[in-house]
């Protein structure tokens, strides 16, 4: 994950890399803080649960840090989510003789084509990230209604690889789990070794800098809500299989935990920072708290009011981080702040 | 977390009263001698209330000249659902048929609604007394809460640990329905049963997944799980089939035929129950299209005519009782599966 290659700031590195030897340090204590109240939850079974329930969201948060790197957002990923989860649904249903290869292929690519309108009209248009994607967040769950007349899918409904292809082993870990590892695999190597993944961070960083480099920041644009958007498309797929519904409210809201998952695995709202590593983290934090609360017995009244604080306190903890970070950039980039404003044209 | 989240379910329930009122605008026009009854339910795209509104099709046929509008939120919110009430009576319905999201929220509402002329009856999931004229339960309380009681003793045998597995910690008929539980635990015949805890999934269904799976962790010897909510039930179903703990947790409570036949046929759902949702439409349009007509005030006391259903009596603050709920099983889930 370091990036050796960028030799001219390494204080940059070793910072990310102390603020995720940090959130470590968090995970192992509230670990330590659930299984000294409830054992059962550190066995290797629930531990394994934890890691399932937790992979879709891991896969989000890697796709929605590569937008947030340039400076963007994308609140359309659960609806996303959720419309293509019902287009292979209502597909299981009608044509179940289909292949599960068709649906694993297709999922993709209908998240990348609703992932595409969400960059071409950032990119191009030049409509702010945050409007247009509360825009297609509407729209696309609006879609859904549209597509299905409101009905839900069922679990007998589907077919049955549809269902079972997720749970499949392979050297008896789930596919799941198997997906969810190349895809934040892929995003790692991406990211951190080829060049248009390391340019996304120039584009984030400082996009003046980049466009006198001759990095095509639209460009830089358009994919990165592209792949969030592919990436969305394929947890559809996951999601609906593994709860066995389709429904119009599927994953409702969920892309604030995917944003959360984020910026707690330290990933700058402001752009140009964060790391895989760093996201998968922030995901796992999350998805310990949902899976612990219920098991240590935490009235449903706490419940929310607890990972909100806990949430809270991360974010803190990186924010002061970060506010270091701040200030060597601009005392490595320019004297005069207003240049690093990005340009329209 | 709660003030983006609303920020978000304003805005898909402006576009959803947006497009109710340019329906709206169009049937005006169309139908003026029509009595139009709107059924607002707690959410779209929800199969039960789907079954509803074709029992008020069916009530809105027999009678002729009434005509149905179908409307709710995109999620089960009580401002999602107050929003559309506004829009409803800036349409000028004749009566509102409402499944409500918060027993008090609506009200103020729905008082507009009334002091406008428009009649206000709430059915399954009710709105407090002042808010509407009659409320149609589909079944009592208490005999939904009993109901579940014995399924759950049938198909653990009768002793053992089990938990319940609600929606959200705020639903009226919810809560009420758990109370109603546990006052039946109460008679000696369920002494060997022991109620644990009680979850909320908040009918989302990866929440409700996630919490029956902490229910396994924390209680290793459970033998049961009583899920009073459609959504709840399939997930923890669900989550007893992935587990491997079919036979050895077993899953009942209220659930639709058709999302429940999967379970059935695993063998994680011995028995559920549900009422009614076509009689329930059937009945809560022909009480509605009486209280327009002026045929009945609604007052305690008064018998409402309601076709193939017979009559029904008020009751006690404006609540009419239909029947006990119906129980599914192997021998029957399939059929159902096909109606709702």
């Amino acid at each position: 994950m370091n990036p050796s290659t960028h030799s001219s700031r390494p204080s940059l590195a070793s910072l990310a890399k102390r603020r995720e030897i940090v959130l470590l340090v968090l995970i192992v204590a509230l670990l330590a803080a659930v299984g000294a109240r409830a054992p059962v939850f550190l066995t290797p079974s629930s531990l394994a649960d934890v890691l399932t329930d937790t992979a879709i969201l891991l896969m989000l948060a890697c796709g929605q840090m590569a937008v947030i790197l340039t400076r963007g957002i994308d609140l359309s990923v659960a609806s996303n989510m959720a419309f293509t989860g019902m287009c292979t649904a209502l597909l299981s249903k009608y044509h179940p003789e289909l292949p599960i290869v068709v649906t694993l292929a297709l999922a993709p690519l209908i998240g990348f084509c609703l992932g595409a309108i969400n960059g071409a009209l950032i990119a191009w248009v030049k409509i702010p990230p945050i409007v247009v994607t509360l825009g297609t967040l509407s729209a696309y769950r609006g879609m859904i209604f549209v597509l299905s007349g409101g009905a839900s899918v069922v679990t007998h409904e589907f077919s049955r690889p549809y269902l079972d292809f997720p749970r499949q082993t392979l050297f008896g870990v789930p596919a799941l789990l198997w997906i969810a590892a190349l895809v934040c695999a892929g995003m790692a190597v991406f990211l951190t070794l080829a060049r248009t993944g390391r340019s996304l961070y120039a584009v984030g960083g400082n996009p003046l800098a980049a466009r006198y480099v001759g990095i095509g920041i639209e460009r830089c644009q358009f994919l990165v809500y592209c792949l969030s958007g592919t990436i969305a498309g394929l947890c559809g797929y996951l999601w609906v299989s593994r709860y066995a519904i389709a429904f119009t409210e599927v994953a409702f809201g969920y892309e604030l935990t995917v944003i959360a998952a984020c910026v707690i695995g330290g990933v700058s709202v402001a752009g140009g920072i964060g790391t895989v590593s760093g996201c998968l983290l922030g995901g796992l934090f999350l998805g310990i708290i949902g899976n612990a609360l219920p098991v240590i017995q935490v009235s449903p009244f706490w419940q929310m009011a607890i990972s909100g604080l806990v949430i809270l306190c991360a974010v803190i903890v990186n924010s002061r981080g970060e506010a270091r970070k701040g200030k060597l950039i601009l005392r490595d980039r320019s004297p005069s702040e207003p240049q690093i404003r990005p340009e329209t044209a | 977390m709660s003030s983006p989240l609303s920020a978000i379910r304003g805005v898909a329930a402006a576009l959803v009263v947006a497009s109710i009122t340019l329906c709206g605008v169009t049937s005006i026009s169309q139908a003026q001698e029509k009595v139009r009854v709107a059924f607002l339910v707690k959410n779209l795209g929800n199969r039960f209330f789907d079954a509803v509104r074709d029992g008020g099709t069916e009530a809105a046929k027999e009678l002729g000249n009434v005509e149905i509008i179908y409307v709710g939120p995109t999620s089960a919110t009580a401002e999602g659902q107050i929003e559309i009430i506004n829009s409803l009576i800036a349409q000028r319905v004749d009566a509102i048929a409402i499944s409500a999201n918060d027993t008090n929220a609506l009200i103020p509402a729905t008082k507009r609604a009334m002091q406008r002329g428009i009649r206000v009856v709430s059915f399954d999931s009710a709105i407090a007394p002042e808010g509407r004229i009659i409320q149609v339960d589909p079944s009592e309380t208490k005999l939904i809460g009993a109901k579940q009681v014995q399924m759950m003793a049938d198909a653990m045998g009768g002793e053992g640990e089990f938990a319940i597995l609600s929606a959200a910690s705020t639903m009226t008929n919810q809560n009420n329905w758990i109370a109603a539980m546990k006052d039946e635990l109460k008679d000696p015949k369920y002494a060997k049963m022991k109620l644990v805890t009680t979850a909320y999934g908040d009918d989302q269904s990866d929440k409700s997944y996630r919490e029956t799976l902490g229910l396994f962790k924390s209680y290793p010897n459970l033998k049961g799980i009583i899920s009073p909510t459609s959504i709840g039930i399939v997930a923890a179903a669900k989550a007893v089939t992935d587990q491997n703990l079919v036979g050895k947790v077993h899953v009942t409570g209220l659930g639709l035929p058709s999302e429940m036949k999967a379970a059935v046929e695993a063998g994680a759902t011995k028995s559920f129950a549900i009422w009614n949702p076509i009689d329930l439409g059937y009945t809560t349009t022909q009480i509605a299209y009486n209280l327009v007509k002026g045929t009945v005030k609604g007052v305690p006391g008064d018998e409402v005519p309601t076709g193939r259903m017979g009559k029904v009596k008020v009751g006690e603050n404006g609540v009419v009782v239909m029947s006990e709920p119906f129980t599914f099983d192997k021998s029957n889930v399939a059929e159902y599966a096909k109606v709702f």
